[in-house]
């Protein structure tokens, strides 16, 4: 036994367990993440129950065993029950989208091949039979001629809706947004007693072309409108009553039950292309998370930006010209614990420096115009940015600090021998040959920005922005707006969500999407460090 | 290589008139300290144009200190205070209004071991030409295939220009790092143990390149191979705990050396 310690076989147990211990962690919260969050996009199958209370047209969510005596209306002695979770849809009619339906309950249960699923633009899904599609009240189509008839005609409207949004959001959003600028501009001129007569008729001479433009553009849209709420259809719910649905409030229409696997793939992977890409609707808990996306991408590049020079030069000052001595090594702890504050802290800091008094201060200064509405003096990307920028200046200050300390002593002596000043030796080995080292750093504080969300929630991110930071509008980058961000997006659908059920597998989806987005980044500021490292690999000789 | 002498740009060199034998390095009672302890003692002689310098000696004698004094390499060092005189053409290259970037221009290093930078070949060679505001792609290519022909190195890279300079060989690496230094065109060359990270071969290969070199520049070697010190040098100083023991011509030093030391170290008796 004790040679068996000696020989120190336990020690390499105890290690292979701890590395197998972490890596089923990891996997295994991985996959849960990926289970619960990308099953939620195949289209499941729909059942018609017949309870007791009536029919119900659902999908079968969660299947559970419990006892007896937790369910309320049950009688004790029945001992366990099984009950299911299942999604009814038709909020509008039913009062929730969601229900617990028990086993003993159900009378008869058939999957119908004719339901029919319709994703709508407001109050959840619906679930029914297909009747009758209309055109203007017209009949066109009855029974089985109804469901390609309805698929055709949705696709125009998903046309028109697309014409429609581009519009109002593109064109009528640049043209309000140039209104703006006027008004601004005006006022401006006005408190600088600059308000001629000629500049005032020039503005309302701007402002009329511009309303001019806008009348022409609502025209176009009245048209639309009348275009988009053409047709309409009659469903039948489970119950047999029948009811009328203009197209216009439609996203989809599926047949669950009627499509093969193949069919049912491609419906996954649509779903989850629109997930990626598209605007989120309905508090978040449908359509996309395209915007979140996006911000999350953006403050972190733009993070970066900001804190590499920044971390650089003072690392190069700390390592290079500093005079080492107590002071010096006095700030190295603090910057290294710096890293080690609350990232709440930083928002506090954020909040208090960067929004209220620069903000504040530049708002003063260069937008008296905008007053009382804020510029910069309120949350936004710029300074969501900025403070993910100071907490993770200390990753990239001692990054850099080791990469300097790593350069060989013979290669700053070579170049300082053919008479180079230390500046010159710094510009043109040292720092290239330190770039994996920065990098190394950059990857740190990227993947810690990325995931950071206390911060930035007094900072400048949103539950619903209702415009990205980046459009076609001058000056394009809009660093004064919020935006929305994937690990608040998680936050709020999670926990702000007033439809608990509906938001959970969006919650698990969106975690992945953060976790991806985050892989991305990384591999992406990997890569480049690999290829800089090929290209400077004097230091492993 | 006699085209080299006229090709010299006059602004980048404010050099003397080169000449065999003449007065080059005269150094002056330098002393050298290390925080307390005294590394160089009351170093005093003189070195002639165009010949070549070795210092030999035990390890730990100073001759690497020494040498280091010639390009003030040695002002990088915490702690170090020198003493003393050393004149290049009649200026003290200690004096205070000495610029340190030109002197390093005219006094080139080569380090023990080879340390070309992580860049391409091409651009190892035009670093010191590039610092200098040399940018036109035509002169550099002259400047950069004249300094590897003479470091004997052209033959070996030309066709390679481009690639990185960590892939050449051990010897390579040392002659593109000689290219490099004499590609600005310095007057004196130091070159500290040139040969000891390298294999035979490229050894003798360096030392064929060190009797070119000698016609162009006054090299100053420090060497621990006293055969090498006996081939390629015309005058040898014999150093021994900071001390310049002996210094004399070469044949002198090496059959018939004034001191007891000396003949001691080289008969190999200690050392």
């Amino acid at each position: 036994m004790k040679s068996w310690f000696k020989s120190g076989t336990p020690w390499i147990w105890l290690n292979a367990g701890a590395v197998s211990i972490a890596l089923v962690a990891v996997v295994g919260l991985l996959g849960l993440i990926v289970i619960r969050g990308m099953s939620h996009f195949w289209p499941a199958e729909v059942y018609q129950f017949e309870l007791n209370s009536g029919n119900l047209l659902a999908e079968v969510v969660e299947t559970e065993t419990v006892a007896a005596g937790s369910v309320p209306g049950v009688d004790v002695s029945s001992g366990e029950v099984e009950r299911h979770l299942i999604k009814n849809g038709n909020r509008d009619l039913l009062g929730s989208d969601f229900r617990w339906i028990l086993e003993n309950d159900i009378q008869k249960r058939e999957q119908p091949d004719d339901v029919m699923v319709l994703e709508r633009v407001e109050w959840g899904s619906f679930y029914g039979y297909l009747s009758a599609v209309y055109q203007l009240d017209k009949l066109v189509a009855e029974g089985e001629t109804a469901w390609p008839e309805l698929q055709q005609r949705l696709d125009r409207v998903l046309d028109l809706r697309v014409q429609i949004n581009s519009i109002e959001r593109d064109d009528v959003g640049a043209i309000n947004y140039s209104l703006e600028r006027l008004r601004l501009k005006e006022k401006r001129l006005q408190l600088e007693g600059e308000d001629t007569p000629e500049a005032d008729s020039e503005i309302e001479h701007e402002r009329k072309q511009l309303k001019l433009k806008y009348e022409v553009l609502q025209k176009t849209l009245l048209g639309l409108y009348d275009e988009i709420k053409r047709d309409s259809i009659t469903a039948r719910l489970a119950d047999g009553s029948e009811i009328k649905m203009p197209l216009n409030k439609l996203v989809r229409a599926w047949q669950p039950n009627r499509m093969s696997v193949f069919d049912k793939t491609r419906f996954y992977f649509q779903s989850l292309w629109n997930f990626v890409s598209e605007d989120p609707r309905e508090a978040n808990t449908e359509g996309g998370i395209f915007p979140a996306i996006f911000g999350t991408v953006i403050m972190v590049l733009l993070m970066a930006v900001m804190v590499t020079p920044f971390g650089v030069i003072a690392a190069v000052y700390l390592r290079e010209y500093a005079r080492q001595g107590l002071l010096i090594r006095v700030i190295r702890i603090a910057v290294n614990n710096l890293a080690g504050v609350p990232s709440i802290v930083y928002g506090v800091f954020g909040l208090g420096f960067f929004v209220y008094f620069l903000g504040g201060n530049i708002d003063a200064l260069f937008f008296p115009e905008a007053s009382p509405a804020p510029v910069f003096g309120t949350p936004g990307l710029l300074w969501s940015s900025l403070t993910l920028a100071i907490l993770t200046l200390p990753v990239v200050i001692v990054a850099t600090e080791e990469g300097l300390a790593r350069i060989p002593r013979s290669l700053r002596e070579g170049s300082l021998a053919l008479g180079a000043t230390k500046a010159e030796t710094l510009w043109r080995v040292v720092l290239p040959m330190s770039s994996p080292a920065i990098m190394t750093g950059l990857i740190l504080a990227v993947a810690r920005a990325a995931g950071e969300v206390a911060p930035l929630m007094l900072v400048g991110v949103v539950k619903l922005a209702p415009s990205l930071p980046l459009d076609g509008n001058f000056p394009y980058m809009h660093l004064d707006r919020k935006f929305m961000h994937l690990g608040f997006h998680i936050y709020d659908v999670g926990f702000q969500s007033p439809n608990v059920e509906a938001a959970r597998p969006l919650v698990y989806a969106t975690a992945f999407l953060l976790v991806i987005v985050i892989i991305v980044l990384n591999l992406s500021a990997i890569s480049l460090r690999n290829r800089l490292r090929e290209k400077y690999r004097a230091l492993d000789n | 290589m006699s085209e080299v002498n006229t090709s010299i740009d006059p602004s980048i060199m404010q050099a003397a008139p080169k000449g065999e034998g003449k007065m080059c390095m005269h150094v002056n009672d330098l002393n050298l300290y290390y925080g307390e302890t005294q590394a160089l003692k009351n170093i005093s002689f003189e070195m002639k144009r165009n010949r070549v310098t070795a210092f030999i000696g035990p390890s730990g004698c100073g001759k690497s200190t020494l040498l280091r004094c010639f390009n003030r390499m040695n002002d990088l060092v915490d702690n170090v205070r020198t003493e003393g005189k050393i004149m290049l053409d009649d200026k003290n290259i200690y004096d205070h209004d000495v610029d340190i970037t030109a002197l390093r221009q005219r006094v080139g290093m080569v380090f023990q071991k080879p340390n070309p930078f992580p860049m391409s070949i091409f651009e190892n060679v035009a670093y010191g030409l590039r610092l200098q505001g040399v940018n036109k792609r035509r002169v550099l290519e002259e400047k950069i295939e004249w300094a590897l022909k003479g470091a004997a190195l052209w033959e070996e890279v030309k066709n390679r220009l481009d690639e990185n300079a960590l892939g050449l060989s051990g010897g390579q690496q040392q002659r593109l790092v000689i290219a490099r230094a004499i590609a600005i065109e310095p007057e004196i060359l130091l070159l500290d143990e040139p040969a000891s990270a390298l294999d035979p071969i490229s050894t003798l290969k360096i030392e064929e390149l060190i009797y070119e070199l000698k016609s162009q520049y006054t090299i100053l070697i420090v060497t621990h191979n006293m055969q090498q010190a006996a081939r390629v040098s015309d005058e040898t100083a014999f150093m021994y705990l900071g001390e310049m023991v002996e210094f004399g011509d070469t044949n002198k030093i090496f059959t018939n050396p004034n001191k007891k030391q000396t003949e001691d170290y080289i008969t190999g008796r200690y050392g």
